[in-house]
């Protein structure tokens, strides 16, 4: 079997808070898939199989855990898969579950990814409990200080990214912080946290859950027939790298110039700022988007601040991005890089709400993970040809 | 004649394996991916596609596989991926994106070191937080449940579980990363006390440290690399319901759905390399697989004779996958995971006749 086109036909999310007391692990996981299986008109029977993912099993404690939520997620009887790319993994669980039916060995396809950081303490966790850990912002900081030092952006550039996506994040039934008040002054003025990323510069600790249901171009035609849009996997693309040897670029890591362009190669982009309508990149920190605008050379090198600088990046703007409010205002980590995902290809179903952007035909989505090392991204778009 | 879309395993290699390693998990790879590449004339370069199966429990880090990279050598940057289990679905993963057709070489591995600390407080982790984890019951325990089970159903005795160890120890001697090898007597394994009633120790896997690395090909140059390629012909997994207690311990249904998807009714089978780690576990597989005593089961001694999780599915498909290279027809590999057999995966390797 050679390689078959594919649809998301269902998205689902939970509510995202600081903590989901609420619910059990299979309830919050159960949150998500059902309102996939409905968005999708299925039921638990008509999917074939399950990709789970989410980031370090030492985050909550359950070792494995796609083992005790195969019940949850009416997986006895089929096959149930578990990838862990680090912060990458949501992205890639959406291109697992994808490749299923890419490959065309299954039919319907739920990708599940989640994280319950309220059961556990990711910054314990990610030093292996051994201590002395710095956590993400402290890893992170050095390059963006770097990125600061290379491209002379000022330094409002972070304050804006980070207001940009509270914003939006108010315009998100489903996001995690909802800061009404937030203002360019309100970032300024809070704490500084690992120079220069500042408290409201920084993503929450959530917990949370995204699914995504996978069709064949049956199930993708059938559900477009019936008047509710499917999203078109048009490419789809994963890059990882060592994470430090002398002359790695830390800033514009080649895994991340990689990817993107394996990926555009797939979809028949030359421009991607042209040709790309929005885009929702993982920015756990708001320096990183414009890192990543020029990453994955969306923005020239040393321009993607700019970008940001004449608000071409907001709702509005002529290349929005991160609408949902990201990863600065939702992060359930393993969830997050499936949300980027999930609501691109929102955007493109033209069903992202009051975050909908008009006229969304193509849409990128990102993750990465580790120490700027992994790389997942996806292009969805309205239609299977969508320059044709 | 094959189709260009069909996928073969053309190579592999697993390191010793040893109740304790000073070796990193990252040198264990470095050396198990070298040396199952440097036979067919590949490197690193020639490799599109890597996928690693890891646990970070295990390894007792987070992020434990990423430092593997180094083994990979994932630069320039590879395509790459995880998964958070063994080996064999790291190696469906890998299959699924050779389906694709625009890449030809990927390498999947496995690995994992138990040495490092006590399996019995680990495993106690992966079940059930809320009802299961709390009473702590460890691989060894949950074995034992199921190995009564089998007795009291009158599908397995003591005897023939004795004999199971004495035959796998007895045919691991020739298998240079076997563990736990040499000539036992039933009767003497017999008088031995037990670890967990009905369980003694030889019907317990070691403790093991060790990887595997296997590599696939699609069709074109899987011939142009070997000259007899094992080519998947059927690869599923399935998972069952999560507590032993909910489930029939007598039966695999799991099993026997991706034996039956997987396609091993098309034909007979020579030789079965089964993940089974507790020795109870092997009759139950054989009579849910359908295996008749004309099947070798476990040449390779299995993983009574080596157990590195993590790894030890994936060397089920790669011992499989030798014996199709060494001129057998058909084989099947087996692979499991979670407690008293949840999750398993059939992988069909044929030869060209």
């Amino acid at each position: 079997m050679s390689f078959q086109p594919t649809a998301v036909v269902g998205i689902g999310q939970t509510h995202h808070k600081s903590r989901r007391r609420d619910v059990s692990f299979p309830g919050l996981v159960r949150e998500a898939a059902v309102r996939a299986l409905d968005d999708a008109q299925m039921d638990w029977s008509d999917i074939d199989a399950v990709v789970l993912g989410k980031a370090p099993d030492l985050f909550e404690g359950v070792m494995k855990p796609e083992l005790y939520l195969s019940d949850a997620l009416g997986a006895t009887g089929k096959p149930m898969f578990r990838v862990h790319t680090a912060g990458s993994v949501g992205g890639t669980t959406g291109i697992v579950a994808a490749h299923h039916v890419q490959a065309g060995v299954h039919k319907r396809v739920m990708a599940v990814a989640f994280e319950k950081q309220s059961e556990g303490n990711a910054q314990f966790a990610l030093g292996s409990g051994r201590g002395a850990s710095l956590g993400a912002g402290g890893a992170f900081a050095p390059f963006i200080r770097s990125y600061i030092h290379r491209s002379g952006a000022p330094e409002h550039i972070g304050w804006q990214v980070a207001v940009k996506d509270r914003k939006n994040a108010l315009k998100n039934e489903y996001a995690h912080l909802k800061i009404e008040d937030i203002s360019i002054e309100k970032v300024r003025d809070s704490p500084m946290m690992w120079e220069p990323t500042r408290y409201l510069e920084s993503c929450p600790s959530s917990d949370g859950a995204c699914a995504v249901i996978f069709t064949d171009e049956d199930g993708g035609r059938a559900a477009a027939g019936d008047g509710r849009p499917p999203a078109w996997v048009l490419g789809t693309a994963v890059r990882s790298e060592p994470g430090g040897f002398p002359g790695r670029d830390g800033v514009r890591p080649q895994g991340a110039i990689d990817c993107a362009w394996d990926l555009y190669g797939q979809v028949g982009i030359t421009n991607p700022r042209e040709q790309i309508d929005m885009a929702e990149l993982y920015v756990p920190f708001s320096w990183y988007e414009p890192i990543w605008l020029e990453g994955h050379d969306i923005a020239p090198v040393g321009d993607g601040w700019k970008m940001v600088d004449r608000g071409e990046t907001e709702l509005t703007g002529s290349f929005p991005v991160n609408c949902s409010g990201g990863v600065l205002s939702t992060n359930p980590i393993g969830a997050s890089g499936l949300l980027r995902f999930a609501e691109a290809a929102l955007q493109v179903r033209g069903m992202a709400g009051d975050h909908q952007v008009d006229g969304v035909n193509v849409a990128l989505a990102q993750a990465y993970g580790a120490n700027m090392q992994y790389f997942a991204m996806w292009i969805v778009a309205k239609s299977l040809d969508p320059f044709g | 004649m094959r189709n260009d879309t069909d996928i073969a395993i053309v190579a592999s290699a697993t390191t010793p394996v040893v109740r304790h390693t000073g070796d990193t998990e990252t040198t264990l790879l470095l050396h198990a991916i070298t040396s199952a590449l440097e036979p067919v004339g590949l490197t690193r370069a020639d490799v599109d596609f890597t996928c690693a199966g890891s646990c970070d429990y295990i390894s007792g880090a987070t992020f434990s596989f990423v430092s593997n990279l180094d083994a990979i050598g994932a630069w320039p940057p590879k395509r790459d991926s995880h998964v958070e289990m063994d080996g064999a679905w790291a190696l469906y993963e890998a299959w699924l994106r050779l389906h694709h057709g625009d890449i030809e070489i990927a390498v999947v591995t496995g690995s994992g070191r138990s040495s490092t600390a006590d399996p019995s407080l680990i495993y106690p982790m992966e079940m059930d937080p809320y009802y299961l984890a709390p009473l702590g019951v460890d691989p060894v325990s949950f074995a034992a449940l199921q190995a009564r089970a089998l007795i009291e159903a009158g599908k397995v005795t003591e005897r023939q579980m004795a004999e199971v160890a004495a035959r796998s120890r007895k045919d691991a001697v020739g298998n240079p990363s076997a563990q736990v090898t040499g000539d036992f007597d039933v009767d003497e394994l017999l008088e031995e006390d037990y670890v967990r009633a009905p369980l003694r120790r030889h019907d317990l896997p070691p403790i093991s440290d060790g990887a595997c690395a296997v590599v696939l090909a699609t069709a074109q140059r899987a011939e142009q690399l070997v000259e007899r390629p094992a080519w998947i012909t059927g690869l599923e997994h399935r998972s069952e319901c999560h507590n032993p207690a909910l489930r029939d311990l007598t039966d695999s249904p799991s099993t026997r759905l991706a034996a039956e998807a997987a396609g091993l009714r098309d034909g007979p089978v020579e030789v079965a390399e089964l993940q089974a780690a507790f020795t109870h576990e092997e009759p139950l597989l054989r009579e849910v697989l359908g295996l008749d005593d004309s099947v070798a089961v476990n040449p390779s001694g299995g993983a009574l004779a080596a157990n590195p999780i993590m790894a030890t599915g994936l060397v089920r498909i790669a011992e499989a996958a030798r014996q199709v290279a060494a001129g057998r027809q058909r084989t099947l590999a087996h692979a499991t995971s979670g407690p008293c057999l949840q999750q398993n995966l059939v992988c069909i390797l044929e030869g060209d006749s």
